[in-house]
């Protein structure tokens, strides 16, 4: 895009400042957009498993839901706890807001069409999700309440927890791909499989990393089962209790801005991101962001499925299933999938 | 000049949250501070072409390092005023460590205006690997050249973890432990039981 704009006549300093303005608002407005909309989805969803209508009364089949809901939102009054350390309880929904963001600077939505195509793309992806527990952190502090405190805690140790073991699944993936770069993991899962599958799940050692991650993801993005850091019963709502208006609609969009990473990851390192499921040439006349598209609206559904079908983790249950099942799990296959890559690839 | 602008704005807030570090009255600022400065301190990094290092020191450091911290810290029950009374006490102690940093700083401006420092051995084994990544070049030393001191690195590590479980666990005889594979194997019929007593007698458990 920035050749583009220098051929407008612009410096190429200019040029890149304004490409890259516009690439973030191509993909941060269209997210917001899809925010929006897979919040009513998520409810619909929910409401179907539950024998239920959902949403139908905003707009045709309650479609404008979310909107009307945002703006209902956007007209409540701010109310900030006297006690509450003003500063931080502000900036707190903010940071979780735009970490929620920022991660999407390194998602490939085809082939050449990804913001910042970076050596440590995956790496990035780590570092800023390793970021969105200051939000909950903060919030839970400066809430100078008992509830958001105890909600912060859980939430730091949760996220930590999965952290380590997400780590070692992606160290699988970065050593069958070669690379951090997460158009070149895109592009290594082309064929994969015999040739004829496009996608690292096909793999017989990399698909328990997949469904290590899937799992490991909800527990991350704290999605029911795992929300325990908002489980009403024990904590009124968790970090967000004393929240009210946009900071708390901030909290809303973030988490869900989340939920649709964690599934766009899922489709970028082990369902292809934005190739096709078979390696066939028609199947490639359809463009790769409705192929990524798809994938990310599939593993919502999933993501919703389990959250209207299962019941909420107690909490040393949710530290046990990280830290003694899926990290040695984890470890164990970072050794058996460079074993297998020294014996075949890099051959000693 | 989006460089240069780049280089300023980092550091200009590296110096800024660096000193509102040591300036805040609440501690829970300043590792916020120290967070802020940690994170430009990885812009600073990028700028300068060390990618995988500025992702390390965020992952690393702000990920789970200052979490720590911050964890530790809000857990306090800082009393300002208690704070503020051990002030004179410990002003030589603290005017010593000053001191000591200014004379580091003094020595190491000194020593980089003394020439360039090269970390190349004569035979050419760290020369500058070009056309590479950096996590290339990095892991091509990491796993050759400086492999005992690597893995030495990581054993003393495994050391310390291991130093500080055995140190802060202690056995408790009072707790009651849940067994997880005895909860998911309990069934119903085992749990409840069904009797119906006459009235006015109790039920033998």
């Amino acid at each position: 895009m920035t050749a583009f704009f220098q051929s407008l006549g612009m410096s190429y300093d200019w040029a890149w400042l304004v490409a890259t303005v516009c690439g973030i608002l191509l993909i941060a407005l269209p997210l917001m957009l899809g925010v929006a909309m897979i919040i009513y989805a998520d409810r619909k969803i929910w409401a179907a498993m539950a024998l239920r209508r959902g949403p139908n009364v905003v707009g045709p089949w309650g479609l404008l839901q979310s909107f009307a809901d945002g703006l209902k939102v956007m007209l409540q009054e701010t109310i900030i706890p006297s006690a509450s350390n003003k500063g931080l309880f502000l900036i707190a929904p903010i940071v979780t807001f735009t970490v929620a963001l920022m991660a999407w600077a390194v998602i490939p939505f085809n082939s050449g069409a990804i913001l910042a195509d970076i050596n440590v793309g995956l790496l990035y992806v780590l570092a800023i999700s390793s970021l969105g527990v200051y939000g909950v952190v903060i919030a839970g502090w400066s809430s100078n309440s008992k509830y958001p405190f105890f909600s912060a805690m859980r939430a730091s140790a949760q996220m930590i927890s999965y952290e380590v073991s997400i780590g070692f699944i992606l160290i699988c993936v970065v050593l069958w791909a070669g690379s951090f770069n997460l158009n070149d993991i895109v592009q290594g899962q082309k064929g994969h499989v015999f040739g004829i599958l496009n996608g690292y799940v096909f793999n017989p050692l990399l698909f328990p990393m997949w469904v290590l991650f899937l799992i490991s993801g909800m527990a991350e993005t704290a999605r029911a089962p795992f929300d325990l850091t908002e489980a009403e019963s024990e904590l009124v709502a968790g970090y967000q209790t004393e929240y009210s208006s946009m900071a708390f609609a901030l909290y809303w969009l973030g988490e869900y801005a989340n939920v649709l990473l964690m599934c766009a990851l899922n489709a970028v390192l082990f369902w292809g991101g934005y190739l096709p499921p078979v390696d066939w040439a028609p199947l490639y006349y359809v463009p790769g962001v409705v192929w990524l598209l798809l994938k990310i609206l599939f593993f919502f559904f999933v993501f919703s499925w389990v959250k209207a079908t299962v019941p909420r983790f107690r909490y040393d249950q949710l530290m046990r299933l990280g830290w003694k099942i899926f990290l040695p799990m984890s470890l164990l296959f970072v050794v058996l999938v460079s074993g297998y890559l020294m014996l075949t690839r890099y051959a000693v | 000049m989006i460089h240069a602008i780049a280089f300023y704005l980092f550091a200009t807030l590296v110096v800024a949250s660096a000193a509102l570090v040591i300036l805040a009255r609440n501690p829970v600022h300043s590792v916020l501070w120290l967070i802020l400065a940690f994170f430009n301190a990885a812009g600073l990094m990028v700028l300068v072409g060390a990618e995988f290092i500025a992702m390390l020191l965020v992952i690393v450091y702000v990920g789970a390092v200052a979490v720590l911290f911050l964890f530790v810290v809000m857990m306090l029950d800082i009393d300002f005023a208690e704070l503020r009374a051990g002030f004179i006490r410990n002003f030589p102690l603290g005017m010593l460590i000053a001191l000591v940093l200014l004379a580091e700083l003094v020595l190491g401006i000194g020593a980089y205006k003394a020439g360039v420092i090269h970390l190349g051995t004569p035979d050419g084994m760290a020369a500058p690997l070009v056309g590479r990544s950096n996590i290339e070049s990095i892991g091509a030393l990491l796993y050759s050249k400086y492999l005992f001191l690597f893995e030495s690195a990581g054993l003393i590590l495994l050391v310390a973890m291991i130093g500080a479980i055995v140190l802060t666990h202690r056995e408790r005889k009072d707790t009651r432990t849940q067994n997880i594979s005895k909860q998911v194997s309990r069934r119903p019929d085992e749990a409840t039981v069904n009797t119906k007593p006459e009235v006015g007698k109790g039920v033998q458990l």
